[in-house]
């Protein structure tokens, strides 16, 4: 699916992917994101949470998320590199 | 034309899927914003970095972080609570190639563990340790520990901690800096990204001191507890950097690291066929007959009577001959603090397979040297057992016909050869009689070894003799 994104947008830095079936929505990486990328969902997942999700802002693949999640394989971060 | 690459994803000493019950095998059982995650993930990370993951033993501790055997994907024990040291320590000396760390909380670690990591710490065990802090007890659900902040409102200090009732908040990295022993210890915290890559530098600094063989290192996580702290996960962060933080100053309390030398490694220990040499045991003569198969048995064997009539030693000699004899054996004694006169019991297995617990609760052969202990125990004999018991008879209303009751004034008997005190060298030679589940010969000099004392041998030998002979007129005989 990103793959594709990533075609059409060529200047794209890094990249965000959440396994919802993981996160349980602590908000922790929306504290922590520094682009304002990550938000909470107003969706529930099917276990009653409302899980991190990525906005249309550019992502600058710091992984600053990706440390302070407490699911150790709810986040992945991609990074440009040329 | 750029391309996405993963920087950050799971590490792979953490198990794909975590199979610890059934459902959510893909979740770890932490609750949301728990710093457990975090710390798990750092150090995950760093065993990857490092390469070490082959060599990993972990330890884990009591706690909410009990689980951490199902998420790493290394060698992992789970110990008592508090004693990972004491367990880290045996696992180092024994295995000095290892890598072991241990994982422990504040009410782990630094209420009743003190003990063992203040020692560990001293004798400077060449191992890691890695002390989550929350400041309470979480998975018991929120009482006061050592590590509590002054005016914490527990379920043990509904009124906040006072100095005056519970003293102060226990500063366990800069307590262990105090000793002579460490080489490296640091404090980091859980509460934003800058502090989580601060102790991920840190418990890889830590396990580098291990790998060098510098000696102990521990760091020290102040960490979020939302759901206990009844707060969200973004302010327990925040409490975390604003409210810990102060109280238990973040950085690092001690490197020796530049000015330790590694330490030398253990010498290897003897191989197995040298213990008796060592340990100065009589050599059995080679030229003795070696029977190599048995018929399968299995005696489970519960010997009670008053403190003082020999029931612990009766089992011990059991277990030694049986030992002797190439059985598989247990010996557990159950016993109070009276030196006498207070009841005792002891449970001993033999058998030609393994043991797999040393409890006896179905015993096929009771020995009650009184009647309290006879009328305790009789109704647990499994079907078919012996009984043996020290009286002239049985009591009526403990005669059971689907097993074999045997009474013997073994008292009386042992007074007769010179001294009560044999009376369990008596049964013992009853016992044999019975059962024929030892040889004589093994039985012999196993009390050759166990007894102190050439004039008690004696009696012994001849108390023995005594009992075979008894047992053999009533006609008795089972086997098991």
């Amino acid at each position: 699916m990103f793959a594709t994104a990533i075609e059409e947008e060529i200047d794209i830095k890094g990249y965000v992917e959440i396994n919802t079936d993981e996160c349980k929505g602590c908000g922790l990486c929306v504290e922590a994101c520094t682009t304002k990328v990550l938000s909470l969902s107003p969706c529930l997942n099917r276990y009653g949470y409302h899980t991190a999700t990525n906005s249309d802002k550019p992502c600058n693949g710091c992984g600053l998320c990706f440390y302070v999640c407490p699911e150790p394989g709810a986040i992945k971060v991609f990074k440009a590199v040329n | 034309m750029s391309e996405l690459k993963v920087i950050h994803e799971k590490a792979e000493c953490l198990y794909g899927n975590y199979d610890r019950k059934g459902e959510l095998q893909h979740q770890t059982h932490y609750c949301p914003g728990c710093g457990h995650g975090v710390a798990h993930k750092l150090l995950a990370e760093v065993i990857d970095e490092l390469g070490i993951r082959d060599r990993v033993i972990l330890v884990s501790p009591v706690g909410c972080s009990v689980f951490a055997y199902y998420y790493f994907d290394v060698g992992n024990v789970q110990v008592a609570h508090g004693r990972a040291p004491a367990v880290a320590t045996a696992l180092k000396r024994s295995h000095p190639e290892s890598i072991v760390i241990t994982y422990q909380g504040d009410g782990d670690l630094a209420a009743i563990g003190s003990a063992e990591i203040m020692h560990a710490a001293n004798r400077s065990e060449c191992y890691t340790a890695l002390f989550v802090n929350n400041a309470i007890y979480g998975m018991t659900g929120g009482q006061c520990a050592p590590t509590s902040l002054l005016g914490d409102k527990t379920t043990t200090t509904p009124f906040g901690r006072t100095t005056a009732n519970d003293g102060y908040p226990l500063k366990v990295s800069e307590l262990l800096s105090a000793l002579d022993g460490p080489v490296f210890i640091e404090r980091g915290g859980l509460g934003n990204a800058k502090q989580i890559l601060q102790t991920k530098r840190a418990i890889k600094r830590a396990l580098e001191t291990q790998m060098k063989g510098l000696g102990f290192s521990l760091v020290e996580m102040l960490s979020p507890c939302p759901t206990i702290w009844k707060m969200d996960p973004v302010d327990a962060q925040r409490h975390v950097r604003e409210v810990l933080a102060p109280i238990y100053p973040i950085g690092n309390k001690l490197d020796r690291t530049k000015d330790r030398a590694p330490r030398a490694a253990a010498p290897p220990p003897p191989p197995l066929s040298e213990l008796p040499r060592i340990l100065k045991l009589p050599v059995a003569p080679t030229d003795a007959p070696v029977e190599l198969v048995k018929p399968d048995s299995e005696y489970r064997i519960k010997i009670a009577g008053f403190g003082g009539q020999g029931v612990l030693l009766l089992g011990q000699l059991i277990a030694e001959a049986g030992m002797d004899d190439g059985l598989d054996v247990s010996w557990l004694p159950s016993y109070g603090p009276e030196m006498r006169s207070g009841t005792s019991n002891c449970h001993v297995r033999l058998s030609t397979k393994h043991v797999d617990s040393p409890l006896v609760s179905r015993p096929n052969v009771l020995i009650a040297l009184n009647e309290p202990s006879l009328r305790k125990f009789i109704a647990t004999v499994d079907t078919g057992g012996l009984v043996l018991y020290n009286g002239d008879s049985i009591p009526t209303d403990c005669i059971r016909t689907d097993i074999t009751m045997q009474a013997l004034p073994f008292a009386s008997i042992a007074d007769e050869l010179g001294s009560p005190k044999v009376a369990n060298i008596v049964v013992l030679g009853a016992f044999l009689a019975a059962t024929n589940a030892l040889p004589l010969a093994v039985v012999d000099r196993a009390m050759a070894r166990v007894v102190k004392g050439e004039k008690w041998l004696e009696i012994d030998r001849r108390a023995m003799a005594r009992g075979i002979a008894e047992m053999q007129s009533t006609e008795v005989k089972v086997h098991v």
